[in-house]
């Protein structure tokens, strides 16, 4: 990451700037998120104007409504349990954080390169269930309660079609390192023809369909929000939560959103890349310096165009019932993406 | 120099995690309440999978994470909630025969550790650890121990058949 600054930073100036483009890498999505598609797309899909006086256009509301929250009185309910209830966001913040860890940015621009990313990232994604369980219970609250073991089955459901999913890109890469997806991507061709690189969202359409449907479940995102139906649990395990602990679980939901875009189009829209045979590059050690600045811009790009479909999913269809949700994961999507992968082992042997 | 030889990185983080872990487990088994022992089960089983990257076993760690956070401790909460988890404590939890569960840790333990050191003796770890990869795993398990992964795997379907036999009423 260093390397196109030609400068020697010691190893404990990497691992803080690290961090904090760690921190970056989470908060700046999340924020553009809510602001270009909570506040504004929404509303005009809904034919108003949406946040117009904080700001030009309002781009200044999100500060605005973070200032209000950080204000508003941290309450814990009497008979909760209080130190569960506190830790229990910053749980599910927590997983979000660890998540962005593997995503590769450039040639150089990494936070780790790690040999088995993808499945780092679907380990520590399904950690963000332990403090949405823990939220539920411990707020002594039925509707919390309620809206935490429906988070924790639906979550537990929509993990096996997004893991089934990745294999597909996993055997088709040969590798589970997220960077080295991205290389084979770019550097892959199709029918002989390397003027688009091989972005996997053409041969494993299949698994990005099952991925997308599956991370919109794991996102309780509508119309997988019975979670916080708020029609029925009023707002789910969230219910007791107020001031900065539920703007905690808000940043949580949208920054985990924008880690999950991130990841998709890695995996299969070719990641930070442009096809390698536009500037005649041939691994990744070819790959000009310049690249660690325009992959991340790249990178963010992508991520608002898959961040762009959930939320247009979002804002267009109803909630589904419980009982058709948990049919849908286990009697279409497990086995359609298993299909997937018997069907991609066989095209990876023969071809 | 005999404190030079022990004060490595690695060691060091090894008796931090260790002694999390100990005083995670133990209050596994002292506390009061249900769903505070199983969020204390949490932190041992993060514990043994931190020990695991220690020991450069990255695949192992993940997998440590994936499985028993991820699913098993999360049924496990699951579970307890859906069914008798009351806030605060609980007097009734422990029954009469905890006081057998004293002997069974310590031959669990003496096993084990006959196990370690008959198996790796006076053996060390390279100074250079290397990590091992996914495909000399995969090459292991399709290879040599075919035959326990395949007992392992019919394990499991009896499992999952089992289940489904107690849970299918009609």
């Amino acid at each position: 990451m260093m390397s196109m600054l030609a400068v020697e930073v010691p190893y404990w100036g990497q691992s803080l700037l690290r961090v904090l483009g760690g921190i970056v890498a989470v908060l700046l999505p999340a924020g553009t998120i809510v602001y270009v598609f909570l506040f504004k797309m929404m509303s005009f899909m809904q034919s108003r104007l949406g946040p117009m006086e904080a700001g030009p256009y309002g781009s200044l509301q999100l500060v605005a409504e973070v200032g209000k929250w950080l204000q508003k009185e941290d309450i814990v309910p009497e008979r909760a349990d209080a130190r569960i209830f506190k830790m229990a966001p910053i749980v599910v913040l927590l997983s979000t954080f660890l998540l962005i860890a593997v995503v590769p940015f450039g040639p150089d621009a990494w936070f780790t390169d790690f040999e088995v990313g993808i499945f780092y990232a679907l380990a520590v994604s399904s950690l963000s269930v332990l403090g949405i369980l823990m939220a539920g219970w411990s707020s002594a609250n039925k509707y919390s309660l309620l809206g935490g073991l429906r988070a924790a089955g639906q979550l537990i459901a929509y993990e096996l079609p997004m893991v089934l999913a990745v294999i597909g890109v996993i055997i088709q890469a040969g590798t589970m390192n997220l960077q080295q997806i991205v290389i084979a991507q770019n550097s892959g061709s199709m029918f002989g023809f390397s003027g688009l690189g091989n972005p996997y969202v053409i041969t494993q359409f299949v698994g990005f369909v099952v991925f997308m449907i599956a991370i919109q479940a794991e996102l309780t995102q509508a119309p997988f929000d019975m979670p916080i139906a708020e029609s029925e649990l009023v707002s789910g395990y969230m219910t007791e939560y107020s001031g900065f602990r539920f703007l905690i679980f808000f940043i949580g939901e949208f920054a985990t959103a924008g880690v999950f875009s991130l990841i998709a189009s890695v995996l299969f829209l070719g990641g930070w890349g442009v096809p390698f045979a536009w500037f005649g590059w041939t691994d990744v050690d070819s790959v000009a310096n310049w690249m660690n600045i325009v992959g991340p811009i790249i990178m963010i790009t992508k991520m608002m165009l898959v961040a762009f479909i959930i939320m247009w999913v979002r804002f267009s269809y109803p909630r589904f019932r419980e009982d058709q949700l948990q049919r849908f994961a286990w009697k279409v999507l497990i086995p359609v993406s298993l299909a997937n992968i018997a069907l991609t082992s066989i095209f990876k042997v023969v071809m | 120099m005999f404190a030079a030889d022990l004060l490595v990185a690695q060691n060091i983080g090894f008796a931090v995690i260790a002694l999390v872990m100990i005083v995670g487990a133990l209050r596994v088994v002292t506390t009061s309440n249900v769903v505070h022992a199983a969020l204390w089960l949490v932190v041992v089983l993060s514990g043994a999978a931190a020990q695991y990257i220690l020991l450069a076993a990255e695949f192992v760690a993940i997998t440590q994470v994936l499985v028993y956070i991820g699913a098993v401790m999360v049924l496990f909460l699951f579970g307890t909630m859906l069914t008798r988890a009351r806030i605060g404590a609980e007097r009734d939890l422990n029954n009469n025969y905890w006081r057998l569960g004293i002997p069974v840790a310590g031959v669990l333990f003496a096993a084990m550790t006959i196990a370690v050191v008959s198996s790796f003796g006076d053996e060390q770890l390279p100074d250079e650890p290397r990590v091992i990869g996914v495909q000399e795993i995969s090459d292991q398990i399709v290879g040599p121990y075919l035959l326990p992964f395949w007992a392992l795997s019919f394990v499991l379907l009896g499992a999952i058949i089992g289940a489904i036999v107690l849970a299918r009423k009609d």
